[in-house]
């Protein structure tokens, strides 16, 4: 009893996950646990398999779970459509934000938005309900209000879609947001202004999985731990200065410890 | 010829009876076309041969050939009175509308401007009477039909159609609406629209024309068109082919431009069985520059083919073309045409470009823009590219919350606005968002993956 509680209080717990692309096999049996309030960062080489874990969450089909249980909020996260995933609180940022040519960003964000409070039996927001919503939400990611007038992400800066990103997170507010290298291709005033926008988010009830290979980022979003991921599993984990071990002195040193064959 | 004849008989015999019963107050000189046209007609026919006949390639017109049309001589004009333009046609308060019912002019749905007007505006029985020297130098001088049956056929029954001409230095603010309807009978009928616009030094005007069918009956419609730009010219031109999907719509248009002219042509496509778009620009004087935008949706076993010529027959003109197609089902899309640099025509800047979103496995398309330059110094480029809707972008939308449905309009309808948002007259674009729109929900979604 005490522990049915127990488990329905972590927002995601991954149980030895398997996910296949094509016919390789990505992610390797990974467990992961992440409670309210708590900020994870995922470190690891190119090609681990970081994106893959974030995406399979997030329900990209061609990402195929071939064995494990990835629990939400105490309910089955694999059975869910991605767009149900999204509705009840998953949201990722994409590594690769991309562009969708004649879609108005705004057109697009009051549909999301209109999506996801219709699932929670709330009503649709007024136009002019969603424009002060957008409005104090462009405020935190500093985004030029023109964007939102534009096709979203068309043209873009590499900057301008990460900071879209975080717009849509604020925006739609979700529980759990897997930010995938979302402080790639920064400036330094970037950064800055997506962690504000992080730590705005940041709060009890939310969930943060940061996946990165810096560690500025963890300058301004300090984590409750940071995780390495090797080969499709999670092969170490620590606090805030395993990233600045890692900065220091890359991964084989840990590949050699947990006994990960370099490829 | 004999066979040809034989195969055509019916165009024939309804031609005479044709001159027979109504020829009377016309000026000769128009008789004298309509005969040279129904002598060249008998000759060439349908462009229906397999080979050798590059125009049509990749487009069949022989069900159009061994159809059974009738010209329409006395199609009932009962319930006329009752057709509701507003209802089946972009409307706007101001416009000036001229309606025909089955390529006959009505005169109870027209709503012709008076006499202050700065424009002429009629249906051409009563411009052969009163503009007699305007008409006599360019009807069928800029359309010719001499190697083109369906002009040549056109020609043939050149009795009644619009004719637009704005004087020298006229701005025509409210835009001038031409209206074909094909009312439809038992009987499959043809009708030949015909349009004259004559548009004079420096004048500014926005003309639409519109084909609709009020009925799900078979028609053929076999429309030219001619559009003369004055020098300094700024003529914006927008054919809306809403036909239904039994009929056959064969239309040109004939452009001619004059120096440092404007020409603005957008064509929405969304209806007939089989559909042919012919646009021939000829860019004759330096400065003068068109642009030429196409949106066409196809579904079900439809077949679109548009077919654009245009001739830089003069330096320092200017062309660019964007065509989207949006298809499903079993339809295809044919586009084709030439862009000629002419020797001398330097400082030409042409591009063409045809993209085309397939909404499903056997919808096809054959795109084949082409290019012949015999000048230097010139900067011309083409592309055509067909595709399926990115499933990644599917998805990046359904991470947001959207289902699927509701993702691909919005990518579908984001692939066809670049041509809408085009359109300058607000309720023509208004109309033509909700018609577009309308018809997304009906078209079958497929792409990479569905989960
Ligand atoms: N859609 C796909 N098709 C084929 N292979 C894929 C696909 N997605 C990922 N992979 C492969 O899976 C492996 C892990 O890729 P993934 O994108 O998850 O790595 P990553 O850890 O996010 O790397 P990076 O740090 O470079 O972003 C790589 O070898 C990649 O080539
Ligand atoms: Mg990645």
């Amino acid at each position: 009893m005490n522990k049915v509680q127990e488990r329905s209080q972590e927002v995601l717990a991954i149980r030895n996950l398997h996910v296949s692309v094509g016919e390789a096999e990505i992610i390797k049996g990974l467990n992961l646990t992440v409670n309210p309030g708590e900020v994870h960062a995922i470190m690891g080489p190119n090609g681990s398999g970081k994106s893959t874990l974030v995406n399979a969450l997030a329900g990209k089909p061609q990402y195929v779970v071939t064995k494990g249980e990835v629990l939400y909020e105490g309910m089955n996260l694999l059975a869910m459509l991605p767009e149900v995933r999204a509705r009840e609180g998953v949201f990722l940022a994409f590594q690769y934000p991309l562009e969708l040519p004649g879609v108005r960003t705004w057109q697009f964000l009051k549909s999301a938005v209109d999506a996801v409070r219709t699932h929670r039996s709330l009503k649709e927001l007024s136009v002019r309900e969603f424009d002060r919503l957008l409005t104090e939400k462009i405020k935190i990611a500093e985004i030029d209000s023109e964007l939102t007038k534009r096709s979203l992400n068309e043209g873009f800066s590499g900057g301008e879609k990460k900071r879209n990103e975080i717009l849509q997170m604020l925006v739609l507010d979700p529980k759990l947001a897997l930010l995938d290298e979302t402080d790639s291709g920064l400036d330094i005033d970037a950064l800055k202004i997506v962690a504000q926008g992080v730590n705005q988010f940041r709060g009890p009830s939310k969930a943060i999985v940061l996946v990165t290979h810096y560690q500025r980022i963890l300058n301004y979003i300090t984590p409750d731990y940071v995780h390495v991921l090797m080969e499709g599993r999670i092969v170490k984990t620590g606090g805030r200065e395993l990233a600045l071990e890692l900065e220091e002195k890359g991964y084989d040193w840990i590949r050699e410890a947990s006994g990960v064959a370099r490829e | 010829m004999t066979q040809v004849l034989t195969k055509y008989d019916k165009y024939v015999t309804a031609f005479q009876s044709l001159e027979r019963s109504q020829a009377a107050r016309e000026p000769q000189w128009v008789r004298d076309i309509r005969q040279r046209a129904l002598s060249r007609f008998s000759e060439l026919g349908f462009p229906t041969a397999r080979r050798g006949n590059e125009n049509w390639k990749y487009t069949n017109v022989g069900p159009v050939a061994n159809a059974n049309f009738e010209y329409a001589f006395g199609a009932s004009r009962d319930g006329e009175k009752a057709i509701e333009l507003r209802g089946i046609a972009p409307w706007g308060q101001d416009w000036v509308n001229l309606v025909f019912l089955n390529g006959r002019y009505s005169e109870v749905l027209s709503t012709k401007p008076s006499s202050a007007y700065a424009a002429r505006v009629t249906n051409l029985a009563d411009a052969f009477l009163r503009d007699g020297e305007v008409l006599e130098k360019h009807l069928a001088r800029h359309a010719t039909f001499d190697d083109d049956g369906f002009t040549a056929l056109n020609t043939s029954f050149l009795r009644d159609g619009a004719f637009i001409h704005i004087p020298e230095g006229e701005s025509v603010q409210a835009p001038i609406h031409l209206i074909f309807i094909a009312t439809g009978s038992d009987r499959p009928s043809a009708s030949h629209p015909r349009t004259l616009i004559v548009t004079g030094k420096h004048s500014k005007a926005t003309i639409i024309e519109s084909y609709i069918a009020l009925s799900p009956a078979p028609y053929f419609n076999n429309a030219v068109t001619e559009i003369v730009v004055g020098d300094q010219a700024q003529i914006e031109h927008y054919r809306l082919l809403l036909d239904n999907t039994e009929a056959f719509h064969i239309g040109t248009s004939q452009v001619y431009q004059g120096q440092d002219s404007k020409f603005t042509s957008t064509i929405f496509a969304k209806g007939a069985a089989l559909g042919r778009n012919n646009i021939h620009v000829l860019l004759d004087a330096p400065g003068s520059s068109c642009v030429l935008n196409g949106l066409y949706m196809t579904s079900g076993t439809q077949h679109m083919d548009n077919y654009i010529n245009i001739d830089h027959a003069k330096p320092h003109a200017f062309s660019r073309l964007n065509y989207k197609g949006i298809l499903d089902g079993k339809s295809r899309a044919v586009f084709g045409g030439i862009v000629v640099v002419r020797p001398g025509a330097i400082k030409t800047d042409a591009r063409q470009s045809d993209k085309n979103l397939l909404l499903s496995r056997d919808a096809e398309v054959n795109s084949k823009p082409s290019l012949l330059i015999f000048a230097d110094d010139v900067k011309c480029g083409h592309g055509a590219t067909a595709g399926h809707i990115d499933g990644d972008s599917i998805f990046y939308m359904r991470s947001r919350g959207l289902d699927i449905d509701t993702a691909s309009r919005l990518l579908i309808y984001g692939f066809a606005r670049e041509i809408i948002d085009t359109v300058q007259v607000e309720p023509l674009r208004v109309y033509l968002e909700k018609l577009f729109l309308g018809a997304l929900p009906s078209f079958k979604l497929l792409f990479g993956e569905r989960a």
